[in-house]
């Protein structure tokens, strides 16, 4: 039972993915990539990793993409004031494009299937065992990690300052 | 899995679901009776005794009157946004335990649907995915007032959703546990809480009337300058579902309140009850106990819709950004702070 789930599953994400990238309005883009999201936390579910698919529900659902449908619609794209896209524009876009599906399938040639990797622990991804293993082992990985993201924050939040104006 | 085990899921799935639609729905009265009362009128009472029908009027009501769809709404999608609403709103109950095993019979039933042992980040999940009804339903309508109202939900959602979950960090210091059987279980007679997390409930507190675009946290469907936000193109039963989301997920937070911190089905003296009642009715006076809990928490929901004005929105993200954000983290330092000493001691 547990394979076909993960086909019919994985099929429902490639085909969102697609989607998101053929949907014409950039939110129905936003709306199909929450579904391509929602799909992966099915897999996690399908993987044991409770806490992992969780999470990407509540930041990568509930607040990411969130954020990303806020600001497409404060931009308001729509028809009328969508920028003539030129023809040699468009063709640039196809050549671009066709490069880099033909590097990405060459690669992927070159790669062998790999084997099915098996755990050593099959609940490792429990909220418990996952929460001794980041601050066991990988304490100082996880600790490095926050403070790129907080280092991250903080360049986001300097960026958005306005400059104070200089009155001589 | 054996079909006794599947009936007996089905069967409390039902009545969970019954019994918050008829929250909410007698929800709907309830307000319009405390709103009279706290502005000293008489309120509904034409539709049966005390008005006690008037629930029902309002929803034929609403199921008879025109529905329109706008005509360059994105139709689709304008359908979407009422359902969804219902939707996140309806599946936060799923891992709430209603009450203590219970022997019917010779068998011990369980009353909670599931026991997911990452229970409170599902909940905090389905309330953080609640706002996309109103996002895209407001987006749909295509209507200048509905997209402002969309925005403000929008953000107004994200600034408290981290509040919240700071504030249930520091819950978790406490209990050490995310299921929520566990976090109940923990509360036995009178060690709810609420008595070890006072800063903390109201942070949550707040944060939840927020989530829930409540009083005095409703801008997105502020009448005076939206004209009534998202809803505004919304006609006859789509908006009576997003009415009537709002009323369920006031049923929800109010559940998970009084889960949380007032100890759920745990009530001083409640050994007592046990040996009193036996294993088949003290469980259910737990879960009596339990709902009124729930309703003490949906009643101030709506003294406060009643007493307090709405924000302006720039006092709305202060409080959020300024206020509970520093507040909570504050919180949680200092119960690490004191679950350390006590560790050590």
């Amino acid at each position: 039972m547990g394979t076909s789930v993960f086909y019919f599953v994985a099929t429902l994400s490639v085909f969102f993915a697609l989607m998101v990238v053929f949907a014409k309005n950039p939110i129905h883009s936003v709306l199909y990539l929450i579904l391509t999201f929602f799909t992966f936390t099915v897999h996690y579910i399908l993987l044991n990793a409770q806490f992992l698919a969780v999470v990407n529900f509540i930041v990568y659902m509930g607040a990411i993409m969130v954020l990303f449908l806020f600001v497409l619609m404060l931009l308001n794209l729509n028809k009328e004031n969508e920028p003539n896209k030129s023809m040699v524009l468009r063709i640039i876009g196809v050549i671009a494009g066709g490069c880099l599906a033909v590097t990405l399938i060459g690669s992927l040639r070159s790669v062998a299937i790999s084997d099915p990797l098996v755990l050593k622990n099959p609940s490792l991804g429990l909220v418990e065992n996952l929460g001794k293993e980041l601050f066991g082992p990988f304490m100082l990985p996880f600790e490095l990690s926050s403070l790129l993201l907080l280092s991250a924050m903080v360049g986001a939040v300097l960026l958005t300052k306005k400059e104070e104006k200089v009155n001589g | 899995m054996e079909i006794d085990f599947v009936i007996e899921k089905f069967i409390l799935v039902v009545a969970i679901f019954a019994i918050s639609l008829v929250i909410a729905m007698y929800s709907t009265y309830a307000e319009r009776k405390v709103a009279a009362f706290l502005q000293d009128r008489l309120g509904p009472d034409r539709a049966g005794p005390f008005g006690l029908l008037q629930p029902l009027a309002d929803g034929v009501k609403m199921f008879m009157k025109e529905e329109v769809i706008p005509a360059n709404a994105n139709k689709w999608l304008f359908m979407v946004g009422p359902g969804l609403a219902m939707l996140c709103a309806c599946i936060g109950t799923a891992v709430i335990p209603w009450g203590q095993d219970m022997m019917v019979g010779d068998r011990l039933v369980k009353l909670q649907v599931t026991d997911i042992n990452v229970g409170l980040l599902y909940i905090f999940g389905v309330i953080s995915l609640g706002v996309y009804g109103v996002m895209i339903g407001g987006w749909a309508s295509n209507n200048k007032y509905s997209l402002l109202s969309a925005i403000r939900a929008a953000s107004q959602n994200i600034s408290y959703e981290i509040a919240m979950g700071l504030s249930i960090i520091a819950l978790l210091l406490v209990t050490n546990s995310l299921s929520l059987r566990e976090i109940v279980e923990q509360q036995h007679e009178w060690r709810w809480n609420v008595l070890y997390q006072p800063l903390g409930f109201i942070i949550f507190m707040v944060c939840a009337f927020a989530e829930t675009n409540r009083a005095p946290f409703d801008l997105p469907e502020c009448e005076a300058e939206l004209n009534g936000g998202y809803t505004i193109e919304y006609s006859s039963m789509k908006l009576g579902f997003y009415l009537f989301a709002e009323y369920i997920n006031m049923f929800v937070s109010s559940t998970i309140m009084a889960a949380l911190y007032f100890g759920g089905y745990n009530y001083p003296g409640m050994d007592y009850m046990a040996t009193l009642l036996g294993p088949t009715w003290a469980p259910l006076f737990g879960t009596l106990i339990f709902f009124l809990k729930i309703f003490a928490f949906i009643f101030f929901f709506m003294w406060v819709r009643w007493t307090i004005p709405r924000f302006r929105y720039d006092q709305l993200m202060n409080l959020g950004w300024k206020g509970l954000i520093p507040l909570a983290i504050a919180n949680i330092i200092v119960t690490g702070i004191v679950i350390a000493i006590v560790n050590k001691f």
